[in-house]
């Protein structure tokens, strides 16, 4: 599904990230951890196509095709999804109309009719049923005066109606309390099917306590310098990023 | 050109006469250029007017005459030259065009953004159009539906000859020939405009719309409209259009008048998009209107306007709220781009007790443009219970374009409520790549984020006016994200 070769990206002219390899396959969680400024959130950006970061060496290839040159709703049409750290307010535009735009903008790039409007909101309620999400909640401004777990449950709801092939979630798990915490992971849980790919980057281990990552890979100066499987995690809990920095230094 | 006196224009108007029959040939269609006593006569004249009416023109003239151009507006511009303009054009025929084919295909693919039909889009270009084409069969079925409710719906010069005393007895009331240099202009040289009655407790069960008043279509320079509710009635007037209109004319200098009398309503909403100027800040309209609006006691005014066309506007659409309990509302979207310039907002005028008015005013800024509010709200020594609440916010996109806001606040009674709310914000990149990420192009992210910012007023609109003033803030800002 997603393959990372040799990935060096800097932000006026600070290199952040410094060669990262990674290969994810469809059906796969893969759990990026790391300490601050690890270069975590940057990778997302990156793979999203954020212009504020410039790739200057190596490739990042989805299903096959290279996305470098590509816009990042062009990359979003081809089925890229990020759930963001810090999802931004647009106001007076509800949830259901962004999604709808949403929605439509990709049927259009894909030479398809807008969805019509029973379908649509036949899947709105489907996926708000499916994350136990009130429908009033759909008719507020996006993210505008939303707590914290209501940010990110919005954004697992738009990843529901989007439905995207490879979902990258960036600190999901940050500003949630507990209950939040497992709400958010429940639905990832019911979102995965084997014909997707999800990459989860958190500082802590406790989201990976309720979405079982396959892969756990630890990112350190903008490398990847440990991977391993989901004890891997716990490893680095007990122990803490001190043991990385001192195991690789 | 050396000083051009009146002695001057005298002479080349008595010689033109002579030369071409100035006054009895109808072909002739737009007088000398400049401004007098005589030009102002022989509007009057032109227009077959009455004695008191070519009076009152006068009047406004010589008002006029003794003012001078305000210059407070935060606006830059090169005056015009007064008297270098030609105060009157007979109605003349256009040009027609024999299919859309010969129109521009530029305009035509504006007038497709909008969703503007095929017959409208003749229409408006001025494509010969059959005379059995609906809209002509709309208009004569409403004309008749007004008539059984006794609503009257006309031009302003055939109001003035079929019904003087109401002209007579309104005109001026609210905005008079002395209110300021552009009112006592138009005053003394206004070519035409509407006219509307709506008879006591009758609530009009369309709304007006001068597309409707077909022979009179295409607005003048100088346009003036009165518009009257009388005692119980409602009325909900459309002025304008979301199509380009492009105008020869520079200068535009309107006056609107509202009369709401007990219990009466008005809602006045405007979609403007008069030719801007191109994007290097060269030609465009100057428009500088005046409105006004009077309510008597519980009586209701509300402004709707959406202004994203001309080069300079200059516009406070404002309520004077005389009677007890009664409310005036001004709801503004302006959207400058380029080098476009706008200082607009309202005058709330306080008089009666509880009277009540609220303010929303969303200005959006783009390109190298500057968009400024400006508002006052008075409240009178007699208005025990007065409420004011504003709300000003505006948006930027880019780094070169302006937003001024400039509230003014007098209040002289001290039971008083006053409440006023500015937010300015930038359409962030963070919004941007937002809505990017979710597969929405930068374009219509735009356009997304700033139909989210005016909503609350774009919901103020009549509905069929405000999905196509959607689609106008959307071209509006076209290409204005580099």
């Amino acid at each position: 599904m997603l393959q990372i070769k040799n990935l060096h990206a800097s932000v006026e002219d600070k290199e952040i990230l410094k060669g990262i390899n990674l290969e994810v396959k469809a059906g796969e969680i893969h759990a990026i951890m790391g300490p601050n400024g690890a270069g975590k959130s940057t990778l997302s950006s990156v793979i999203a196509g954020n212009e504020a970061f410039e790739v200057t060496e190596g490739e990042i290839i989805l299903e096959g095709e290279e996305l470098g040159e590509l816009a990042p709703e062009e990359r979003a049409h081809k089925g890229v999804f990020l759930s963001f750290q810090y999802p931004v307010e647009i106001p007076g535009v509800s949830v259901t109309n962004f999604m709808k735009t949403a929605i439509n903008e990709s049927r259009k790039a894909q030479g398809l009719e807008e969805m019509p409007a029973s379908d649509m909101l036949k899947k709105i309620k489907e996926k708000a049923e499916l994350l136990e999400i009130d429908r009033k909640f759909l008719s507020r401004s996006l993210n505008e005066g939303f707590s914290g777990g209501e940010k990110k449950r919005n954004e697992i709801f738009q990843m529901a109606m989007l439905e995207p092939k490879l979902a990258i979630l960036d600190e999901t798990d940050s500003g949630l309390d507990i209950d939040a915490l497992r709400i958010v992971a429940n639905g990832v849980n019911k979102l995965k099917s084997k014909d997707n790919a999800i990459i989860v980057i958190t500082h802590y281990q406790r989201l990976l306590d309720y979405i079982v990552p396959d892969f756990v890979h630890v990112l350190h100066d903008g490398k990847i310098v440990k991977t391993g499987g989901k004890e891997l995690a716990l490893e680095l809990e007990e122990k803490g990023y001190d043991w990385i920095k001192s195991s690789v230094e | 050109m050396s000083k051009y006196t009146e002695e001057d224009l005298k002479k080349e108007l008595e010689t033109k006469e002579y030369e071409y029959g100035f006054y009895t040939d109808i072909e002739s269609e737009t007088f000398p250029v400049g401004l007098n006593e005589g030009i102002v006569r022989a509007i009057s004249e032109k227009k077959g007017e009455p004695e008191w009416m070519t009076e009152w023109r006068l009047e406004a003239f010589r008002i006029w005459e003794s003012m001078i151009e305000p210059e407070w507006a935060n606006v830059n511009y090169t005056k015009p030259d007064f008297q270098g303009i030609s105060y009157y054009s007979a109605p003349k025929k256009k040009d027609q065009y024999k299919s859309l084919d010969e129109v521009d295909p530029e305009l035509i693919e504006t007038f497709n953004k909008l969703g503007i039909s095929i017959e409208e889009q003749k229409r408006l270009s001025g494509v010969a159009i059959d005379i059995v084409m609906d809209s002509v069969s709309v208009a004569t079925t409403f004309k008749e539906t007004l008539a059984e409710k006794g609503i009257i719906f006309c031009s302003i010069s055939e109001a003035i000859k079929m019904y003087p005393e109401l002209v007579k007895k309104y005109l001026g009331t609210v905005v008079p020939q002395t209110d300021n240099f552009y009112a006592a202009l138009n005053s003394a040289v206004f070519s035409d405009g509407s006219f509307c009655y709506i008879p006591k407790g009758v609530r009009c069960p369309m709304e007006l719309s001068t597309y409707f008043r077909i022979n009179q279509a295409g607005t003048g320079q100088f346009e003036r409209t009165l518009v009257i509710a009388d005692e119980g009635s409602y009325v909900s007037y459309l002025e304008g259009c979301t199509a380009p209109s492009r105008d020869e004319n520079q200068l535009h200098a309107a006056v609107v008048e509202l009369i709401a009398m007990d219990d009466a309503e008005i809602k006045y909403s405007t979609v403007q998009n008069w030719f801007p100027g191109d994007s290097e800040g060269k030609g465009g309209v100057f428009n500088f209107v005046t409105k006004r609006g009077l309510c008597e006691k519980n009586a209701k005014i509300s402004w709707t306007q959406v202004e994203t066309g001309s080069a300079v506007t200059w516009k406070y659409p404002s309520c004077v709220l005389k009677g007890d309990n009664s409310i005036g509302e001004f709801y503004s979207i302006a959207v400058t781009n380029n080098f476009q310039q706008a200082d607009t907002g309202t005058k709330m005028i306080h008089l009666g007790k509880n009277t009540r008015s609220t303010i929303i005013s969303k200005g959006i800024s783009a390109g190298k443009s500057q968009n400024s509010y400006r508002g006052l709200v008075q409240i009178g020594p007699r208005a025990e219970n007065a409420r004011n609440f504003s709300q000003c916010d505006s948006l930027l996109m880019g780094n070169e374009c302006g937003a001024h806001t400039f509230p003014y606040i007098e209040a002289k009674n001290t039971s008083a409520q006053i409440e006023h709310e500015a937010t300015t914000s930038k359409i962030g990149e963070d919004q941007i790549f937002y809505c990017n990420q979710r597969g929405i192009p930068t374009e219509k992210a735009i356009a997304l984020i700033v139909n989210g910012f005016s909503k609350e007023v774009l919901n103020k609109l009549p509905m069929e006016f405000a999905v196509e003033a959607q689609k106008l803030l959307e071209i509006s800002l076209e290409g204005s994200v580099g």
